[in-house]
Parts: structure tokens; sequence; C-alpha cells
């Protein structure tokens, strides 16, 4: 009895802790009000452009692989608030070659917390909130745009797939992040498969070749943030063949992608050695 | 006589920028696993935007704004090359040097702080051509139809082209850098240039699928297009060569005017700067 009180304090009062460095993160930078608007409203900026692209696209082009301006709009949109919500939550975990590098890392691992819940909390970007909110409106304009006609499982599916989207999505921020803890100089390169991701999966995964198609649809699983609960929501068949479920499978899809995430980071601070400097 | 005494100091005048070009490019060389893992993240973006761009134009005739599939190919897998040319997306170091006011030892040095960054960023440049520019065109041929340019000329015009690109792309992130002259934090501006520079320089996609009105404002009125579209356009072969003519002259005036932009800019900031004790 005894033990389970201590142990369930302890679970609160870390929490406690995880809560009180987010709200000194957001207080500090909420205190530069001028450059705070400037960042949400750049932020906001970066979601739109996500929209000008595929409008513009639609301008020269009546399809796209045979999908219409609606049915692609509502995957840009899926993918563009999945990324923005795993950007504002874990996006800065890629400054992680440079606590690396510096050797900062020694002092995030030697506090009684988690190294992965203080580098997101102390690194939290809430200015990336704008385009969190921007991302949800559009999804609810396609979702209208593309006369969706919905059941509960269909409306819950419209729900959980930009929350489904952005575990998968953040599970591959701290995985290629990792990369930092046996090449430090690994540069831009996750760049490729973060910011590459939210690119693939803003288009129906069918205009891509086999090779993309291999790596980022099924090897790193973005075809389960937009294109398959896109087409699971309009009730079209893929024309790749996939089965017309794999739409609900995303969330199942998300759990497995972050547990494996959480493997290759314990891996990868297991393996970290300090500078030494 | 006279020749003589003028000699030694004009190349006094020059040398400290050579100096800057071959220090630029020297500098660069040594970041090797950087341009590595360069090339291979901009040969990745390379596949996505070729793969939107084709599937663009095979929705209808194959042609689209003027480009047939191997010219939009060639579009996108040179740009992917030029954006490490131009280095679109440079980390802030001048304008964090100004906010900690370590600027002021550049400015105690007797050459000027614009012509000095230039000389720097043009040595760079010429190491990215051999490596950055190389490595994409090189992925995007070997899994892409691409077009070959079928007059001459286009070789040294294009060649230009990028020299120009270069200067003006320089022009625009140093006009950046230098807001925190007065900004101190140069986050705006530098958040405004990151989404300008790409999607209304041709980046994204060819500034050609806007109405056309807008995309000849676009090109005359603002420096982006004369930084990856103008170039690409010319390597492309998209008109005949009044078109590429065309495009010269606009890049050309860019070059003046963002340069004389930059050094009324630089010469207002360094009344402004104050550093900051502490």
């Amino acid at each position: 009895m005894a033990s389970a009180g201590w142990s369930s304090t302890v679970a609160s009062s870390r929490l406690g802790v995880y809560v009180h460095l987010l709200s000194a993160q957001v207080r500090s930078q909420a205190q530069y009000g001028t450059s705070f608007a400037i960042d949400v409203v750049g932020s906001i900026a970066f979601g739109l452009l996500d929209v000008v692209t595929v409008v513009v696209l639609f301008r020269v082009s009546p399809t796209l692989a045979g999908f219409t301006f609606p049915e692609v709009f509502l995957m840009t949109a899926l993918a563009s608030s999945a990324f923005a919500i795993a950007d504002l939550l874990v996006g800065n975990v890629e400054r992680l070659r440079f606590y690396v590098r510096t050797g900062l890392l020694d002092a995030v691992l030697v506090r009684p917390l988690g190294a992965l819940l203080q580098l997101a909390a102390m690194d939290v970007a809430p200015r990336r909130v704008g385009r969190v909110a921007f991302g949800i409106a559009m999804v609810a304009l396609a979702a209208v745009q593309a006369r969706l006609a919905l059941g509960p499982a269909g409306l819950a599916l419209l729900a959980i797939a930009p929350v489904a989207g952005a575990v998968i999505f953040a599970a591959v921020f701290v995985a290629s992040a990792s990369v930092a803890f046996w090449w430090v100089e690994s540069g831009e390169m996750a760049n490729a498969v973060t910011y590459g991701g939210h690119d693939f999966a803003a288009y129906p995964v069918s205009i891509y070749g086999a090779l993309m198609r291999r790596a980022f649809a099924y090897g790193l699983g973005f075809a389960f943030v937009s294109y398959y609960p896109a087409l699971a929501l309009l009730g079209r068949a893929d024309p790749l063949g996939a089965p017309a479920a794999l739409g609900y499978c995303s969330p199942l899809f998300a759990v497995a992608a972050a547990a494996l995430a959480g493997l290759v980071w314990r891996t990868g601070v297991r393996h970290y050695r300090s500078t030494g400097s | 006589m006279i020749a003589d005494a003028s000699h030694p100091r004009s190349r006094s005048l020059i040398a400290p920028y050579l100096a800057f070009v071959v220090a630029g490019f020297r500098r660069y060389a040594t970041y090797r696993q950087a341009m590595v893992a360069a090339i291979f993240t901009n040969s990745v973006f390379g596949f996505l935007r070729c793969a939107v761009l084709l599937a663009v134009a095979g929705a209808g005739t194959g042609v689209v704004a003027g480009y047939d599939e191997a010219r939009l190919a060639t579009f996108v897998w040179a740009g992917q090359g030029l954006i490490g040319v131009v280095l679109l997306w440079a980390p802030p170091e001048l304008a964090d040097r100004i906010r900690t006011g370590e600027v002021v030892a550049d400015l105690l040095r007797p050459i000027d702080l614009v012509w000095q960054h230039l000389a720097a960023d043009l040595g760079r440049a010429a190491l990215a051509v051999l490596t950055r520019f190389v490595g994409p065109l090189v992925v995007g041929a070997l899994a892409f139809h691409l077009y070959a340019p079928r007059r001459v000329w286009t070789y040294p015009v294009f060649a230009c082209s990028m020299a120009l690109a270069v200067i003006v792309c320089f022009g625009c992130r140093y006009l950046v850098n230098a807001a925190a002259f007065w900004l101190l934090d140069a986050r705006g501006p530098q958040i405004a240039w990151t989404l300008c520079s790409g999607v209304l320089g041709g980046l994204y996609f060819p500034v050609w699928f806007l109405p056309r009105a807008a995309a000849l404002l676009l090109t005359i009125a603002t420096p982006f297009p004369s930084i990856i579209q103008l170039p690409l356009d010319i390597l492309v072969e998209r008109g005949g060569w009044v078109e590429q003519a065309a495009a010269l002259t606009v890049q050309a005036a860019w070059v003046v005017t963002i340069l004389a932009v930059c050094r009324w800019v630089q010469r207002r900031g360094e009344r402004r700067l104050v550093v900051h004790g502490g």
C-alpha cells in the first residue's frame, strides 16, 4: 500500500515537472511578443503554402493520377494537419545532433526524467500552434468540399486520422533524429524523411514511381497518414489494389511506428558517448 | 612610373577579395559529410517533386505551361542542384554576428563587408557547382529522361545565368540578415524569405503555372524568379533566344539593383548598429 502510494506520488510529481518545464518554455517565448506573433503568422503561412501549391497545380491540370481536386485536397489537408501536430510536439528533436555534438545531452541524461520528454518540453515551439489550427480548419474545409457523407465510423476516422498521422510523423522525427547518436554530422539528411514525408503524403501514392512508393508509402508507412484514410473517407477503391479497410488501420500502424521509434531512441541513448570536452 | 605605382595599389584592392573567394571555396570543401547529406536530401526531394509535376503533365497532353515531360524532369532535377549552388536556405550567420555584436570585428577591417561576403559566397558557389549541382543531376539522369539543351549557346548562357542567380540570391540573403541591424531578431524576414524564395521563385512549381500576368509581374517586380525560375527556363530552352536574352537581362538588372540596395542598407545599418555590452 505504502509503496503504491509512493510510486503514484512520484508519477504525479514527475508529470508536474514536465508541465512546469513546458509552461516555463511557453512563458519565456511569450515574453518577446512581436517575435512570437511573427512566428505564429509565419507558421500559418507555411500551412497556407501547402494549400496554394495544390490549388496552383490544379489550375493547369484537371486531375492528378485520376484524382480530382477535392480528393487530393483532402489528402493534403490530412498530411498538413498531422505534420503540424507532430512538428509542434517533437519537431525540435531534430536539434539532437547539436546536443550530441556539444555534449549538452549530458545535462539532460543526468536528470531523473525521461530524456525524450525533457527534450520535447525544452524545445517545444508553441508558435507552431498556428499551423495546427490552420491544418485542422483545412481538414474541415476539405471534408465539406469533398461532400463526404459520413456515418459514425467515418466521422471517427476523420477525427482520428490527423492524430494517427501525427504519431507516425512524430515516430519518424524521433527515429531519424536518433541517427545523430551514431552519425553526428548527418546534417539535414533527416529532413528527407520528415519534411520529405510531409511532401509525399500531400499527394496520392499512385503518382509516385515504384522506388518512392516502396520507400515512403510502405517502408516508412506514410500511406497511412493521408492516402488510405482519405480513400476510406471518400469511399474510393485504391487504384493500386489495397483493401478499402486499410484506412481504418492507420491508428494501429501509428502505435507500431511509435513503439519502433521508441526502440531506436532507447538503443541510441544507450549508445551515446559524451564528447568528453 | 605611374603604371608601376598604380599596379601594386590595384592589386592590394583586389587581392583580399580574391583571398575570400579562395577561402569560401576551401571552407565548404571541408564540410564533406554535410555535402553528401545535402546531395542525398536534395535528390529525395527531386524524386518527390518530379513525380508531382509529371503527374500534372500526364493528366493532359503531356505538355503543361510550355514544358514537355523531359523539360519538367530537367526543371526539377537541375532545380534541386541549383538550390545548392545559390544556397537558398543558409544559416543566418551575419544576423547572429550583428545580434551578438561580433560584427564590429568585421567592420574594423579595411574592406567592405558586402563585397567580402559576396567574394566568399562566390567561392562557395564555385565548389557547389562541382558537387551539389552535379550530384542531383546525375541521380535525376539515371532515374528519368532528362532534356539536353539542343542549342550550343544555351550552355554558356546558362552558366552566366547561374552566376547571376548566385549574386541575386546572395543579395537577398544579405538583406534578410542585415535586417538584424534594425530588428536584432531577424526571424520575421527570415521566415518571409524562406516562404517567398521557394513558392514565388519556381521551386515548388514553375511560375508559369500561375496566370501569365501574375507570372510576368513576379519575374520583373521581384527578385525571386531570377534565382531559380529564369536559369532553369534558359537551361530547358523554354522559348527561343529572345526569351533567353530577356531572362538574362532581367537577372542582370536585379543583380545591379540588389547590390546597390545591399550597399545602401549596409551604410545605414552601420550607423544604426548598437553593440550591447554585458
